[in-house]
């Protein structure tokens, strides 16, 4: 059965846990996106930016000297990281900045953490002439300053959000006010998987190119699939965006998600591995959480996987056990970082660095004759100065 | 006493109901006692205790900062339930998130409401596509779901709601967050009468955005059946955090005001 239903549930998971004031217009986002994706019209803009603005299709690239070093199965790079904006994320923001300019909407919301959500929002609402504005946490901006002054040459507001944390979890419940208060005018553009219904299967959607250009291309290059993939997760978007076209294949399908300073020390956004069911932010899925329900404070060196909750599809794969998730630590993936940049010249984004370390460390054990795809979801020059500091350099 | 009786009870008199919001907790558990009763002498008919979570997306910043103030202290639904417990003399009814809700579980919370004297509960993030599990715990404790509604709900789903909500309707006078605002929003009055076309049983109160007795008269005479006032007697509290018998008089005080707003 196609996923989710009606109710915008995956066996459970998902649905719509919204104030009233905004059901109206989700029911109505819900419908304009049945609309545009099968509007042919539609498509071929999308498409059209996805390949002349955002330089889709990117290279499915074989890391030889990595693979020659670990002496294990050979590893591929799906190359994320040369998407326009430095990760992933343009992929989504294009697609629902398209549609919300077919909706009439004249003004684009959007929260983000380390600021890669905010940028390419700012840029796909530049791009098709939007008024935009990002909500951002006090504590994220000051940690991403180069992202706030990308976002602002753009023409995007950054409005600081000094609630709760001050990270993206807040970042988000103001950006959901802000839509309660705006709704008429306003479209609210979440960067990943989560959200009430219908947002993670329309980001889901937006992001399936990945996985749809990565199944085309190692059939090329090897002529068959690979044997396993790996894709960070924080809410989720690049890793089922990737995992997506595999759901019915042999592939094995694993989730790399932050383990911080350690599980133990309960430091980590390690949401899947070691949360438990409950609603946030609209939609019913894993949490980190107190046994009385409050939302705990997640944390990661990483900030793109520093978030409490997790997109509802995937805590519903990880139950069905179609997906396995485990969790890298922030000194692991700094060991991560500095590996890939050393034997490929590829400076990786610290999350997709949790991924690179986890696929080195399985592919160590694999034959040689085996393969694994590891999606490099962005580039690393935002966390220079995060990881010059880790490692005592001063810049 | 029950939430049916006491708008019975008013309608008889006259009255619209005040209904009085305050965070269970804040500043601090031991506070919340003498808070409700300042209220009550006051003249207040129904009181909203907000159990507070740590994510409110549908609360303004008075109401947020009362939320962090009291989890600060450690409230928690165990304790919340004690301290609902003894208060007494009054309706009350709770509002809270429904993660909160779903981890206790769902019968279990129903039950401890109705076992604490909680005779309605507000969940602002349970539209009526998800509130079937609910409803039912809620049918099986004798508790009114109450639901709110809003100048975008369309007919439909008015029409949904209205089939079953108890208690009262909590019609929200405006787009937005939890807060007092100086005028009262336009759109209330039209909202108003929209519902009314649809059903005229169930008592309708109007919230977000009420703080003075000028929009509690206003609303009355549009036909609605009571007033909600929260962020502006939070806002008192959060003044007078640091002398305790001024905050109780004020609190008193503005109470009373509001209350002879509703004898039309």
């Amino acid at each position: 059965m196609k996923l989710p239903n009606k109710l915008g549930k995956f066996n459970g998971y998902g649905g719509k846990f919204a104030p009233e004031v905004l059901m109206p217009a989700i029911e109505g986002l819900e419908k304009a996106f049945g609309k545009f994706i099968r509007d042919s019209e539609f498509q071929e803009e999308l498409d059209y930016y996805l390949r002349e603005f955002a330089g889709r299709p990117t290279p499915l690239y074989y890391a030889k000297n990595l693979t020659e070093k670990t002496g294990g199965a050979k590893i591929y790079l799906k190359r994320e990281d040369l998407v326009h904006g430095g990760a992933h994320k343009l992929n989504n923001t294009l697609g629902q900045a398209l549609l919300a300019k077919k909706m009439g909407k004249k003004r684009i919301i959007a929260e983000t953490g380390a600021g890669q959500h905010g940028v390419a929002t700012a840029i796909a609402a530049a791009a098709l002439g939007i008024k935009c504005e990002v909500y951002m946490g006090t504590e994220d901006i000051e940690r991403q300053k180069l992202n706030v002054f990308r976002m602002q040459l753009m023409n995007a507001k950054v409005i600081p959000v000094s609630s709760g944390s001050c990270t993206l979890k807040d970042s988000i419940n103001e950006a959901m006010r802000d839509w309660l208060t705006n709704v008429e005018t306003t479209y609210y553009l979440i960067g990943s998987i989560v959200g009430p219904h219908p947002y993670p299967m329309m980001v889901r959607e937006f992001q399936r190119v990945i996985g749809r250009e990565t199944k085309k291309q190692i059939l090329e290059k090897e002529d068959s699939l690979p044997n396993a993939i790996v894709a960070c997760v924080g809410g989720g978007s690049n890793a089922l965006g990737t995992f997506y076209e595999f759901l019915e294949d042999e592939v094995e399908l694993i989730g790399v998600e932050a383990g911080g300073k350690g599980i133990k020390t309960g430091k980590h956004g390690a949401t899947l591995c070691t949360g438990t069911d409950g609603v946030l932010h609209g939609t019913y899925s894993k949490l980190l959480q107190d046994r009385y329900g409050q939302i705990e404070i997640s944390y990661s060196i990483a900030a793109g996987l520093d978030y409490p909750g997790v997109g509802p599809e995937l805590s519903y794969l990880v139950k069905k056990g179609r997906i396995k998730v485990t969790s890298v630590t922030d000194d692991e993936a700094l060991e991560a970082f500095k590996l890939l940049s050393q034997t490929e010249g590829i400076v990786p984004a610290l999350e997709s660095a949790h991924a690179i370390y986890h696929a080195v460390k399985i592919a160590e054990k694999m034959e040689k004759d085996q393969k694994i795809v590891v999606n490099l979801s962005g580039r690393g020059d935002k966390d220079v100065f995060v990881v010059a500091e880790a490692l005592g350099v001063k810049l | 006493m029950k939430l049916k009786e006491k708008f019975k009870e008013l309608k008889k008199r006259k009255e619209g109901a005040l209904i009085g919001f305050i965070t269970a907790g804040d500043p601090t558990p031991e506070d919340t006692i003498d808070i409700v009763n300042s209220l009550i002498n006051g003249g207040v008919d129904i009181i909203e205790l907000g159990l507070p979570f740590s994510d409110p997306i549908a609360d303004g910043v008075v109401i947020q900062k009362a939320s962090e103030r009291s989890l600060k202290k450690g409230t928690n639904p165990d304790l919340f339930f004690e301290i609902a417990k003894k208060i007494e003399e009054i309706p009350k009814v709770c509002l809270t998130y429904y993660n909160l809700v779903l981890q206790r579980g769902l019968e279990k919370f129903v039950r401890d409401c109705s076992e604490s004297g909680i005779n309605g509960l507000i969940i602002p993030d349970l539209p009526i596509e998800e509130a079937m599990p609910l409803l039912n715990a809620c049918d099986k404790y004798d508790t009114n779901l109450i639901f709110l509604v809003a100048p975008t709900t369309t007919e439909e789903r008015l029409q949904k709601i209205l089939n079953v909500s108890r208690g009262f309707l909590y019609v929200v006078s405006l787009l937005g967050v939890t807060g007092a605002r100086r005028e009262l929003s336009e759109t209330v009055k039209p909202l108003l009468r929209k519902i009314k076309q649809i059903s005229d049983k169930i008592p309708l109160a109007v919230g977000f955005g009420i703080s003075k007795p000028e929009h509690i008269k206003e609303v009355l005479n549009a036909g609605a059946d009571g007033a909600i006032v929260g962020s502006a007697f939070v806002r008192i509290i959060e003044r007078n955090l640091n002398d305790k018998e001024g905050m109780l008089s004020e609190l008193e005080e503005f109470t009373r005001e509001l209350k002879k707003a509703t004898r039309g």
